[in-house]
């Protein structure tokens, strides 16, 4: 049994050590309100289909974002266009695409709205949808999503009700 | 072994009064789900944490592995909601049989109660044991026993956290009552109680670029084989630390393959073999670790299947009635359905 235990210590060091070789080198800047420090290799951006296959996953993610009643209140208005771009951008940039995100950061875009962690999994939720849909693999998606997730803590401002940005209809 | 009709009345009473308190349980949380549920009449508002993210319930009915409890919190709701599921096990393993039922609820994304009924079964080893030895010694054809278990978040995202080692922290305990008291602290088992209390911390983190799940958990307990033949023995009577650790692998973001090992405690020595054998280790209850390799599928976030291999070591041997139990390893299945 105490071999067994070893074994097992053994498996999750080896598990550990191995998810330790992906440490970032920061040694490029990249754009101040990207929200997370870009990647090092191409292959996820390849992956996605350089900018080209992001700009198609980010409109069948708009069209599931409007139609999806969680985000809905989000994304249907008149800047539909704009946060799309946005996102290429940033996507691109943080897949070391060789783009630089224009955008405002994340605490300063999500300011006049409310967004719980309901929204912001169902986010997540259509993103990997639209992901699925253009074949991105797995590996892949949770590569980009590891980038993203941490931001939770600049985009959600509530534990309470969603509420839709202000201006916006 | 021979009970007066009163401690077998007092028995089947005792059982009956912790089933009904479970099923009152069960009311209150479901009365409580269902108040939730109109409180947030719009929508689709229950069921937002991100698929597998809550974990399946381990065999004591907490949310975690198969064998062991996670940091995560039961069910698919999050900070603003809550969730629940039910599930029913099965583990069979050569030569006994653990059924299980329960419910976990998670609150918030913070607490988690749950309640489980585990079914041992030992008909086999019942029926060996009468017919080597001309006596029904067991008397029974199974163990039950139901586990009333908590838990809180403590600190961290185990999923969210995507940029930082630091994992999810939660603490639990898990309140077990077997109903066959007088049999496992006979001269059979020897267990010094019938009921006991196991307190765990857990640690848990989402490796999410390497499609990675890794859990620690550390859990001090008196439990003889989960607290199936109670609590305690004579070689040791005393609380002990024992370590379980999960991994998972994610092959699609439905699909989580793993592995689990469980230390266990080994405190029972049966005194019958003093009493009965001249001190030679007829009645053998020498407790083994566990582990299983597991396979998790959710095709939607209300449903989920967990099947395993699982191997628990030596449980209950007494090789003079040809009862040659030294290795029960076989499957674990599972599923849940939430709501």
């Amino acid at each position: 049994m105490k071999l067994k235990l070893m074994m097992a210590i053994l498996s999750m060091s080896v598990g550990l050590g191995f998810s330790q070789t992906g440490i970032a080198n920061e040694t490029m800047a990249h754009s101040a309100n990207l929200g997370n420090t870009p990647m090092e290799g191409t292959e996820t951006f390849q992956a996605f289909g350089g900018k080209e296959g992001l700009v198609k996953i980010m409109d069948d993610f708009m069209i599931g974002l409007v139609a999806d009643p969680r985000t809905k209140p989000f994304f249907d208005n008149e800047k539909q266009t704009f946060i799309k771009a946005m996102l290429v951008e940033q996507m691109c940039e943080l897949m070391n695409g060789g783009c630089k995100y224009p955008g405002r950061d994340m605490k300063t875009t999500h300011a006049s709205m409310k967004v719980n962690r309901e929204a912001f999994n169902a986010l997540v939720e259509q993103f990997q949808f639209a992901m699925d849909k253009h074949n991105v693999p797995f590996n892949a998606q949770n590569k980009l999503l590891a980038k993203l997730a941490p931001m939770y803590r600049d985009v959600e401002s509530t534990t309470g009700d969603a509420v839709p940005p202000a201006a916006s209809k | 072994m021979n009970h007066n009709k009163t401690q077998i009345n007092s028995i089947i009473n005792q059982h009956k009064v912790f089933g009904l308190c479970m099923l009152t349980t069960i009311a209150a949380l479901s009365t409580i789900t269902a108040w939730s549920s109109n409180a947030h009449a719009e929508g689709n508002t229950y069921s937002n944490k991100l698929l597998l993210t809550g974990g399946v319930s381990q065999v004591e009915g907490a949310a975690g592995g198969g064998l062991t409890p996670w940091a995560v919190i039961g069910g698919y709701g999050t900070n603003n909601e809550i969730g629940g599921n039910v599930h029913y096990t099965y583990v069979k393993s050569g030569d006994f049989d653990l059924n299980s039922f329960g419910i976990t609820m998670g609150f918030y994304d913070r607490f988690e109660l749950s309640v489980a009924e585990q079914k041992f079964d030992i008909s086999d080893l019942r029926g060996k044991v009468q017919a080597g030895l001309g006596a029904d010694a067991i008397g029974r054809d199974s163990l039950d026993q139901t586990i009333v278990g908590a838990k809180v978040r403590v600190f961290g995202e185990a999923v969210l956290d995507a940029d930082t080692w630091v994992p999810q922290v939660a603490v639990g305990v898990q309140y077990k009552k077997n109903h066959d008291g007088d049999f496992i602290k006979g001269a059979v088992v020897g267990a010094k109680q019938d009921h006991g209390v196991d307190f765990y911390a857990s640690a848990t983190k989402l490796l999410l670029d390497k499609n990675l799940l890794l859990n620690g958990t550390l859990r001090f307990t008196k439990a003889n084989q989960f607290g199936l033949l109670g609590f305690g023995g004579s070689k040791d009577n005393s609380y002990n630390p024992e370590l379980e650790l999960s991994a998972a692998y994610l092959l699609r973001k439905d699909v989580a393959i793993g592995a689990e090992y469980r230390m266990k405690p080994n405190n029972l020595e049966s005194p019958a073999n003093t009493l009965l054998f001249g001190g030679a280790n007829v009645v053998d209850l020498k407790e083994d670790d566990a582990f299983d390799l597991f396979v998790a599928y959710a095709p939607t976030k209300n449903i989920s299947v967990t099947a395993a291999y699982v191997n628990l070591g030596n449980i209950a041997t007494v090789k003079a009635v040809g009862a040659d139990y030294g290795k029960q390893d076989g499957v674990y299945l599972s599923a849940q359905v939430g709501f």
